[in-house]
């Protein structure tokens, strides 16, 4: 990275491992509601859905003022994770991964939910017959399946949290080498007289890392249609 | 004895079936599509839970809802062969057989070399599940099936998707199961040449309800057959003893009931039981000894009753010595040859149109 500065290559390296927090902690959860939305009735499955989608139309400055509120030093949440389990998450690179996630979540549940939609069904009766209790049947037979919508998921998911700048912004400030990732960085290079060449840098780094992240989403879907046979 | 009995009420149909199967056996649910037949086999594998019902294999109690129990499938020992095979699509061949083997609750009697062996799988195993043909994708889920250590199997028109020729690939490797293994099996038809060749027991269900059940035998002179197979499918079917091969025909000497039938089969070893139907459309009826005739089979019975049946004709039942066999003959034969319950007759057959089955 010869030609990118420190700070250029600190936003970069810190988006890389914020979107990877990210992800990584939102995936279980993704796939358990993917799963509930999916294959449960229960009452208020659609205000759950309601809400699972709502960081999609709200401003992400909300999310971010909703963050604040819950986990912040004194919130209901953040005050407790901070007490209890030493967790600090306000102007911390945990609580950029954790805004991102939160931003990025609806896509991931939507993509793995299209998935689970086409898995079918009378697998998961035959692995019944064949000995398999429900998590097992899950483990070897849905989850397997699934693993397109999980990875697809995934990608779109560490593609948004890559770009995520309002929700982060509000939540965890703008402190380099913690929280400045990559949109936060062009925005402070914008900001900054002279900053017009750091800024093309940082919006082509922005632009390889979107196309890269595209490509590798189909190759994984081509070669998992040519291992399932589709 | 497996026994099964099962109510279910859904919006425009009702199950409500119940029947019994010695075992070891092979019992056909017999009937057109859309009788409950599936349904039932549901019930029976616990993926459909009934209104009020009782499964119950030999001392097990699988399903009992008067006394509250419902084992979960997984928990059953029943290994289910799907009309539409369900192998799992991301595991190869031999990862599918092993599925079942992995979580089986008992010690394995079947293995994978002798299902591998018996159903001639050995080839397959490095494929994957799409590049199987239909036949093979078949033979494969019974072999996963078995593998899951089964004290019964259910199949459910595990030949209904596959054309004649593949259907005659796989008959054969279903008939060494039954004859190999003392599994006791369920097998859902509509046809009624695979339910022919492969059960010992056949229960008919029309409309969600199973209207008559018993031997193979004995269904087949069932009244109710003929709706469903047709008119020119009823006849009986009896299991015969091979005498040996005939030194001048080089026929199979058959025993039927007191008397004695010539049938083209090879390979054939005698003392085996052979499996003979006898199209009452293809019977005549003599009320003397026959003589200058091409005909090679004569068995010698009585008249035991007359009924009415399609176009103007009866269907005479006939006793050779404790089993039945049915002709069909014109009313106008009935009235000439004065036939009535108690007369002795010969009942005449052409070799050619008999079709016997190793069983």
């Amino acid at each position: 990275m010869m030609w990118l500065s420190a700070g250029e290559s600190e936003a970069l390296v810190l988006s890389l491992s914020v979107a990877s927090r990210s992800v990584l902690f939102s995936l279980p959860f993704a796939i358990t509601l993917a799963w509930v939305l999916t294959r449960r009735q229960f009452i208020g499955r659609t205000v759950l859905d309601a809400f699972v989608h709502l960081p999609l139309v709200l401003p992400p400055v909300v999310v971010g003022y909703l963050l604040l509120v819950l986990f912040g030093a004194r919130g209901p949440i953040g005050g407790w994770l901070e007490r209890a389990l030493g967790i600090e998450l306000i102007f911390t690179r945990n609580g950029a991964a954790l805004a991102t996630a939160v931003m990025s979540f609806p896509l991931m549940v939507r993509a793995m939910r299209i998935s689970l939609e086409n898995v079918d069904r009378g697998l998961e009766d035959a692995a019944r017959t064949l000995g398999a209790r429900a998590f097992d049947r899950f483990a070897s037979v849905t989850l397997p399946l699934m693993l397109p919508g999980v990875l697809a998921g995934a990608i779109t998911a560490f593609s948004a949290a890559l770009g995520e700048f309002g929700a982060v912004i509000t939540f965890v400030s703008n402190i380099p080498g913690e929280t400045r990732t990559l949109p936060l960085a062009l925005y402070t290079a914008l900001q900054t007289p002279g900053g017009d060449s750091q800024a093309a840098r940082l919006a082509i780094i922005s632009c390889v890392l979107g196309l890269g992240g595209l490509l590798l989403s189909e190759w994984f879907a081509r070669r998992v249609r040519r291992v399932l046979g589709r | 004895m497996l026994q099964v009995a099962a109510k279910k009420q859904r919006e425009a149909f009702t199950l409500d079936a119940q029947f019994e199967l010695p075992t070891p056996g092979v019992v056909a649910l017999f009937g057109r599509s859309g009788c409950g037949k599936t349904t039932l086999v549901n019930v029976i594998a616990g993926l459909l839970d009934p209104d009020s019902g009782r499964v119950a294999l030999d001392e097990d109690v699988l399903l009992d809802t008067a006394r509250g129990v419902d084992m979960p499938p997984e928990r059953r020992r029943i290994g289910y062969v799907f009309q539409d095979s369900r192998l799992f699509p991301h595991l190869k061949v031999a990862a599918n057989l092993c599925y079942g083997l992995k979580r089986a609750r008992a010690p394995a009697f079947v293995d994978l070399d002798l299902v591998a062996d018996l159903l001639d799988l050995g080839p397959l195993m490095s494929r994957r599940t799409h590049e199987l043909s239909g036949g093979e994708r078949q033979r494969v889920a019974v072999g996963r099936a078995l593998l899951s250590q089964p004290k019964l199997l259910l199949l459910d028109e595990p030949l209904a998707s596959l054309d004649a020729s593949r259907r005659e690939e796989v008959l054969p490797y279903l008939e060494t199961l039954r004859d190999k293994l003392a599994i006791p099996m369920v097998y859902v038809s509509h046809n009624f040449d695979e339910v022919l060749r492969l059960a010992t027991h056949l229960v008919l269900m029309e409309s969600g309800k199973t209207v008559a059940q018993g031997n193979l035998g004995d269904m087949s002179l069932h009244p109710r057959m003929r709706a469903i197979i047709g008119a020119d499918a009823v006849g009986a079917i009896v299991d015969g003893r091979v005498l040996g091969t005939s030194a001048s025909s080089g026929l199979i000497r058959v025993q039927v009931g007191d008397g004695e039938l010539n049938v083209h089969c090879d390979g054939v070893a005698p003392g085996t039981k052979l499996r003979v139907q006898l199209l009452a459309r293809d019977l005549i009826v003599a009320t003397q000894p026959p003589q200058h005739l091409s005909v090679r089979n004569s068995l010698k019975g009585v008249v035991t009753s007359i009924a009415d049946d399609v176009d103007d004709s009866n269907l005479i039942a006939i006793d050779i010595g404790g089993t039945l066999i049915m002709a069909r003959v014109t009313r106008d034969a009935t009235r000439e040859l004065g036939l009535a319950p108690g007369l002795p007759v010969w009942a005449l057959v052409k070799t050619a149109s008999l079709r016997p089955h190793p069983i």
